[in-house]
């Protein structure tokens, strides 16, 4: 059954490499949270990076899982994107007001 | 070593570096901002413990109602000199209690016995007869459900507690959360969207608790925290103390279970007995308002005392 | 693959550490406020990773209580602080 065989090895390869990719900007998002000199970049590098990680890990585990937990999934992902995003404004504006920009 | 030692490792290590950075932290709301993630990253110890309905319940009463309640706390109390702490002798004395404390749990844990002596084999061969296939929610609402309704009686009787805190001319009153001026409205954007995800997924945690982890308490808590967000945007009001419905919601959880409880004589013999047919169908009709009352009693109890109203 | 994929669990969780240690020595309270946003980031993604590195998709529930609760906290957070009446 060769096209079986190339099927599941192709889902593999597939999760291996957007899984690494996701790895890849959570690493790059941590590297912005300790490198960025403000608050506000930080949270920037923070929310947008780490957001993106997390979409590439929750895509290359789809394959794995059954149709209903599949469907959780990409709903946790969406839920985090957006209240993530969202929350994030309130704590920049708390930042912005304890250290007012010129 | 298997890398799944590894990340058990990691976790407990960054647990103890929060834990003792809770205690050094000199600011009070820095540490009630630790205390939450340290919650939140107990769940993810649960979960590698494989205690899934443990880490659903601390994910939702750590950052939801205990986060809540000690940011309200901080909110309310007066400015407190963080220079003046208790005396040095003091500190060291409870300090070395605590780790005492924790020597000796640890020393516990692991001169266990091998297997360590559990009744989980019998709680699970029971399952069947009860009906539900999640052997935590057995053991809450049949095998123990008389613990689980005395519980209810007792959060009600600590919410009595809570209220009779209050000067006599507040009694009747409303409490009071905390208060954010909203300029942009984005909290009240995200008021408006995330309630009603959360109460899905409570409604979800409920139903699938009788055969998956899940359960009533975690559904409440979510939806405690939901109740709480939509009042601090603003988008509900905090009921009054004496408000008759509030009242009503806060006992149907107890009486429900009062009301089976007795049913129990007629159908099945004895007091919270169940029929064997009908069992899960029950609990899970005594769940629904459960959940409901210790929604409200916990976000009562996290709203404190009434304030500033007038006797009814 | 699931060991895989613990390694990379491992990973982010390491990340987590580096982030938390970073987060909590801010100087700022908004900084601190930010270690919410990264568990609601970081743990989701361990957590999902464990979840199929196990085969448990109960473990997702918790992702998804995860998720609603630090947004949660950090809406709780922001919007509790400046009701204060001590000082950082």
């Amino acid at each position: 059954m060769k096209s079986a065989m190339i099927l599941l090895l192709a889902r593999d390869i597939f999760t291996i490499v957007t899984v690494t990719f996701g790895a890849f900007f959570f690493l790059a998002g941590t590297v912005g949270l300790i490198r960025f000199p403000d608050t506000l970049t930080r949270l920037h590098a923070l929310t947008k990076a780490d957001n993106l990680g997390l979409g590439f890990v929750a895509l290359g585990l789809l394959p794995w899982a059954g149709g209903m937990v599949a469907l959780k999934i990409v709903c946790v992902w969406i839920l985090v994107q957006f209240s993530s995003s969202t929350a994030s404004q309130l704590i920049a504006r708390l930042a912005q007001q304890e250290r007012p920009r010129a | 070593m298997t890398v799944a030692f590894i990340v058990d490792v990691g976790l407990a290590i960054l647990i103890l570096f929060v834990a003792g950075w809770i205690v050094a932290v000199r600011s009070t709301f820095a540490a009630v901002i630790g205390f939450v993630v340290y919650g939140l990253l107990l769940s993810l110890v649960w979960v590698r413990l494989w205690a899934i309905d443990i880490a659903l319940t601390e994910a939702a009463i750590g950052s939801g109602v205990t986060g809540a309640l000690l940011l309200r706390t901080l909110s309310r109390i007066s400015t407190v000199d963080t220079a003046q702490s208790a005396n040095k002798s003091f500190r060291l004395i409870a300090g070395l209690f605590c780790a005492f404390i924790s020597l000796a749990i640890a020393l516990v844990i692991i001169a266990l016995p091998e297997p360590a002596p559990t009744l989980a084999p019998e709680a699970s061969a029971g399952l069947p007869a009860v009906g539900v296939g999640n052997p935590v929610t057995a053991v809450l609402l049949a095998y123990r459900a008389f613990d689980t309704f005395l519980e209810k009686v007792v959060l009600v009787l600590a919410l009595v507690g809570c209220w009779s805190l209050a000067a006599d001319r507040d009694w009747g009153g409303t409490p009071v959360l905390w208060r954010y001026s909203d300029p942009d409205g984005v909290l009240k954007f995200l008021a408006q969207t995330l309630p009603p995800i959360g109460v899905l997924v409570a409604i979800y945690m409920l139903w699938t608790g009788a055969d998956n982890p899940g359960g009533a308490f975690q559904a409440s808590a979510m939806l405690a925290a939901m109740w709480m967000l939509s009042i601090v945007a603003g988008l509900t009001r905090m009921p009054r103390t004496n408000d008759d419905r509030l009242r009503l919601t806060l006992v149907s959880g107890a009486s429900a279970f009062l009301l089976l409880g007795f049913a129990g004589f007629g159908i099945a013999g004895s007091f919270l007995a169940y029929p064997p047919d009908y069992a899960k169908a029950l609990i899970v009709a005594v769940e629904i308002p459960m959940t409901i009352a210790v929604a409200a009693t916990l976000v009562m109890l996290v709203a404190g005392p009434p304030q500033r109203g007038g006797v009814s | 693959m699931d060991n895989f994929l613990f390694a990379v669990a491992a990973f982010v969780l390491g990340l987590l550490i580096l982030g938390l240690v970073c987060v909590l020595k801010g100087s700022t309270l908004a900084d601190r406020m930010m270690s919410a946003q990264l568990l609601g980031t970081s743990g989701i993604a361990a957590l999902l990773l464990m979840a199929t590195a196990v085969s448990e998709p109960a473990i997702i529930d918790v992702a998804l209580a995860l998720a609603l609760l630090a947004a949660f906290a950090s809406i709780a957070f922001a919007t509790s602080s400046g009701d204060r009446q001590d000082q950082e």
